[in-house]
């Protein structure tokens, strides 16, 4: 076996695996996308705590999610799709250009205002959506996700009993200042509307929860001052 | 043990040694339970039954097919390249389980996450492609191969049915305690939950294992 052989051997079945990879993933790509798409309306509805499968997902997003719009910096409406885009690239960007989606849903009559939210725990990306109730300071619910914190530790701000806490939390406080919620280290007194408990052995993804909500709602600012007075 | 079957051209197909080749690893060369091999992910994946048994398939599918296409490309394999090569194959076949499952089994492939993609490392499979796959035909490495991921497999979905039926009360996520033992003041086994639970249960299977087996007592 000369080296000729072992470096034509070695270039051939790196071709043949990247062909057959790349044909795979591309057969399968409309699939999963359609997944990530019914995954993304479950995290939408699941910020307003409507329960859904993925196979009702994209019939309750079409009843409850009656209008989605992209608004800018300054609470402008602007031209889009709203549930196309990507938040990880809006970030990148400086405020005044970010394009930041909403989603308001009709709930028996009430409304519902969803804001995306992106920030950065431990080790990667987390992520999430938070619901207003139509006073737009009282949190109706919240919905976190993370590409890889650590399981038992940061991961637990993707559970219930994590996401639970936001309900019926403030994000203005009496004078109308925005004041959003903090994850604390420890116990947050039950009657404090502005902090809830952190996570033990999660303190980095905890911040990280703090300031993807204090970074994430603040360009909502001027949006929903012209909500209120309007 | 080069081509140890090159004379036997007409063997049947389920032969007396081939059948030995499937069921050995189920039992008296068990991967988990005497090779000892695999546990990390014994330990992680291993809360639900579901998981555990969409988890033993893929590595029935990888292991199946990685000994088969190492035992056809046995006589080309550079030696000196060849931990690259088989490496190479178990990647390229973990990538398609992957993507397999995002797309037809998403939940199961968000549950199982980074765990589908470190079946690469997974040391029973490259141990049987160097063991075994690199040295024989074709079909007594797939025998081989599904033989061994089966004994992978059933130990999985052992530790599985009882770490989500004491911990959760559930099986593949259908409630099978009933209310009124909850009524009765039953609680769900929290410890069973956790990663060290697991590692418990695969001590008593190992321990009722080497019970009824006593030739895997005293090996010295």
């Amino acid at each position: 076996m000369t080296n000729r052989y072992v470096f034509l051997y070695a270039s051939t079945m790196v071709i043949i695996v990247a062909l057959v990879l790349s044909g795979a993933a591309t057969l399968l790509r409309p699939m999963q996308e359609r997944n990530m798409r019914l995954e993304k309306m479950q995290n939408i509805l699941s910020a307003i705590n409507i329960p859904a499968t993925r196979a009702e997902a994209e019939e309750l997003f079409d009843r409850y999610i009656t209008v989605t719009k992209i608004v800018n910096y300054e609470g402008e409406e602007i031209e889009g799709d709203a549930f196309e885009v990507e938040l990880q690239d809006e970030n990148r960007k400086p405020v005044e250009e970010r394009q930041l989606p909403v989603f308001i849903a009709d709930v028996d009559g009430e409304n519902f205002y969803i804001v995306p939210l992106r920030g950065a725990g431990l080790w990667g990306p987390i992520w999430g959506y938070l619901g207003l109730e139509s006073d737009l300071v009282t949190i109706a619910g919240a919905n976190f996700d993370h590409a890889s914190e650590t399981p038992g530790l940061g991961a637990e701000i993707a559970d219930s009993s994590f996401e639970d806490q936001f309900i019926g939390k403030r994000i203005f406080d009496e004078d109308s200042n925005f004041r959003p919620v903090t994850v604390i280290k420890g116990t947050a007194p039950p009657d404090d509307p502005h902090r809830v408990d952190g996570i033990s052995g999660g303190t980095i993804t905890s911040n990280g929860v703090t300031n993807m909500l204090r970074d994430g709602l603040k360009v909502y600012k001027s949006y929903f001052e012209k909500l209120k007075t309007s | 043990m080069s081509d140890n079957n090159n004379q036997q051209q007409s063997e049947a197909l389920f032969s007396p040694k081939n059948k030995k080749l499937l069921t050995t690893p189920l039992g008296k060369e068990n991967p988990i339970n005497v090779q000892v091999l695999g546990i990390c992910s014994v330990l992680a994946i291993t809360v639900q039954l579901r998981t555990s048994l969409v988890m033993a398939i893929s590595v029935v599918a990888v292991m199946g097919l990685a000994n088969v296409i190492i035992s056809i490309l046995r006589h080309g394999i550079p030696p000196r390249i060849r931990i690259i090569v088989q490496l190479t194959v178990i990647a390229a076949l973990v990538i398609l389980v992957d993507q397999v499952l995002k797309a037809f089994l998403y939940d199961v492939s968000r549950q199982l996450s980074v765990f589908v993609g470190l079946i690469i490392t997974n040391c029973i499979i490259m141990g049987r492609l160097e063991a075994f796959a690199l040295h024989n035909k074709v079909w007594p490495s797939f025998l081989d191969g599904i033989g061994n991921a089966a004994g992978y497999g059933w130990v999985l979905l052992t530790v599985g049915f009882f770490r989500e039926l004491l911990g959760s009360g559930t099986l593949m996520g259908y409630k099978v305690i009933p209310q009124f033992m909850y009524d009765l003041g039953y609680e769900n086994n929290g410890f069973m939950i956790l990663p060290p639970m697991a590692l418990i249960t695969v001590g008593v299977i190992i321990w009722v294992h080497r019970h009824r087996d006593r030739s895997l007592v005293d090996v010295s």
